[in-house]
């Protein structure tokens, strides 16, 4: 302490000549102190420009209470008066900008197909196949081949996807992008029987739809094999799927790898498993025989990413389609025959229940 | 769509003279010809009239420095200068809003203030650490403190505003204080 009051004594020359002299000297043989005048030096100036600047800011603040920032603001802004002047002036001008600018805009648009349906598809593929007609060699090939087939329609339809039984008496579920925007819808299955089905509830937020039969031909589809589960499925649990891609079952093979699905979208799962074009509506089993959701679509950019609705909103769908209409007799089966089996025998179990949807 | 802004200027050699003495009427002259032309370019450029109030302060302050620093060198005129200082810190405050940035409309003509600009921010960095050291010495050690150092009062006037029975006392009191300011300064 009694060192910085000699600083300061220093500093601000009030100190006699015989002892200015000798803190000379003590700053000279001292290091320490010498250090300690600088410092001492520095931080004095900075509380002073401190100060200084401090006393600005308020002398600066009292002058701008004296002023009139409004009429300063009005003398110096544009005003509006001009503004409304150049709007009456240019107001044609600018609605002829406007009107070709929207013209340009919805032109561009339009030529760029945005308009088409082809641009609000979405990286999602939904599952359900194309039939192609297809001409030359190859239409001469399938004549050859529909020959052979008697009693099968020989119009392939418009699109196909899968289906697969709910109850016995002839309710199959598929989804309801399969049957959207269709005239008529068949099925038919392994063997190639076909039957008419009405669609009789569409939900398009969760996918699915029932479809019944409609056909003086049918009259059981036999017992149900499989039972649809009400829980949810744990990740990583084997599952499969039989549908018909082409016109015939095929079997594909995958497990759960997460229980959202597109964009997390929690009413599906997400599974590894290959899925192609057909395979929509096909039912997505687990190696005890439980349906546990509906093949629904996959991610068309990414591996191992195809999609299925969950059971529940199967399930949901019976429950809403009772309590709209008067049939309140569907009765989906309580009891599974697959528990136990190889994968091979619940194949082929499972394969008669399992439909070729044909949307026309 | 802008105005010429009429008002009287004071010649730049007497403002720099009046800028040395801390003459009250000088920074009144200042502030009634410059800030109307700052306030202008602020609020055309999206901001407020705190803004421009904030904007032209800090300016000013930067002109302050400038002159009392002993290198100002009047070879441009002073309203160029201010303007410029203005405009470079409204551009910067736009851009930590990050709002259009590069873009502003102009009214003047502009110099290279970057270098000035730098030593600026330096000292007001100082600024602020001090204003918060003080904030944080607490009472009565930061009136004292002011009183003495900033104010330029004497021993014993202000141990005649605290009721110091001797100036020995105060003394003591005064260094304390400075030592507890000073660490509470370097810890920052």
């Amino acid at each position: 302490m009694e060192l910085t009051e000699r600083i300061e004594a220093y500093l601000n020359g009030e100190m006699s000549e015989s002892e200015f002299q000798a803190f000379e000297n003590l700053r000279a043989t001292n290091p320490a102190v010498d250090q300690q005048v600088v410092a001492h030096q520095a931080f004095l100036a900075s509380l002073d420009g401190y100060g200084r600047k401090k006393k600005l800011i308020s002398a600066m603040n009292a002058i701008h209470e004296t002023l009139d920032i409004h009429s300063i603001k009005a003398d110096v802004m544009p005003t509006s008066t001009l503004i409304k002047i150049l709007w009456n002036k240019y107001k044609v001008n600018a609605a002829i900008a406007a009107s070709v600018a929207i013209i340009a805009v919805y032109t561009s648009l339009f030529s760029t197909g945005y308009f088409s349906h082809n641009a609000t598809k979405s990286d999602m593929n939904l599952l359900r196949r194309e039939v192609k007609r297809e001409i030359g060699e190859v239409k001469k090939d399938q004549k050859e081949i529909m020959r052979n087939m008697e009693g099968v329609p020989v119009n392939p339809g418009r699109f196909g996807g899968t289906g697969f039984a709910l109850t016995s008496d002839g309710y199959v579920v598929t989804n309801s992008h399969v049957v959207k925007g269709a005239d008529s819808v068949y099925i038919q299955n392994y063997k190639g029987e076909a039957y008419k089905v009405d669609v009789v509830f569409e939900d398009a937020v969760y996918d699915v739809a029932i479809l019944r039969i409609n056909d003086t031909n049918f009259t059981s589809f036999g017992n149900i094999p499989y039972t649809f589960k009400k829980s949810l499925s744990d990740v990583s649990e084997d599952v499969f799927t039989v549908g018909f891609p082409k016109d015939d079952p095929v079997f594909g093979k995958g497990y759960l790898s997460s229980k959202t699905g597109f964009n997390g979208d929690t009413t599906e799962y997400q599974v590894d498993i290959s899925v192609n074009n057909g395979n929509s509506g096909g039912p997505l089993l687990d190696n005890k025989g439980n349906v546990i959701g509906v093949v629904k679509g996959k991610q068309s950019l990414a591996d191992g990413t195809g999609f299925a609705v969950k059971s529940k909103y199967v399930l949901a769908a019976i429950e809403s389609l009772k309590s709209s209409s008067q049939n309140s007799k569907i009765n989906i089966n309580k009891r599974n025959s697959l528990a136990g089996l190889s994968t091979v025998d619940q194949v082929k179990k499972v394969e008669d229940f399992i439909f070729l949807v044909k949307v026309y | 769509m802008s105005r010429e802004i009429k008002s009287s200027v004071p010649e730049d050699n007497e403002v720099i003279l009046g800028i040395l003495n801390d003459s009250k009427s000088t920074l009144e002259g200042i502030y009634k010809s410059y800030f109307p032309m700052v306030l202008q370019l602020v609020i055309t450029n999206s901001g407020s009239d705190d803004d421009a109030k904030d904007i032209f302060q800090e300016a000013v302050i930067v002109l302050y420095d400038k002159v009392k620093g002993g290198n100002f060198e009047l070879n441009s005129k002073l309203k160029t200068f201010l303007y410029s200082v203005c405009r470079r810190l409204w551009l910067k405050r736009l851009n930590v809003k990050s709002r259009s940035s590069a873009n502003i409309t102009d009214f003047e003509d502009v110099l290279a203030v970057e270098h000035d600009l730098e030593y600026h921010e330096e000292k007001d960095r100082q600024f602020k650490q001090m204003d918060e050291a003080l904030a944080h010495l607490g009472e009565p050690c930061r009136t004292i403190i002011e009183e003495f150092y900033i104010n330029n009062k004497s021993m014993q006037e202000i141990c005649e505003i605290f009721g110091y029975t001797n100036a020995d006392n105060a003394k003591n009191q005064k260094y304390k204080c400075l030592q507890r300011l000073k660490k509470l300064f370097f810890q920052a």
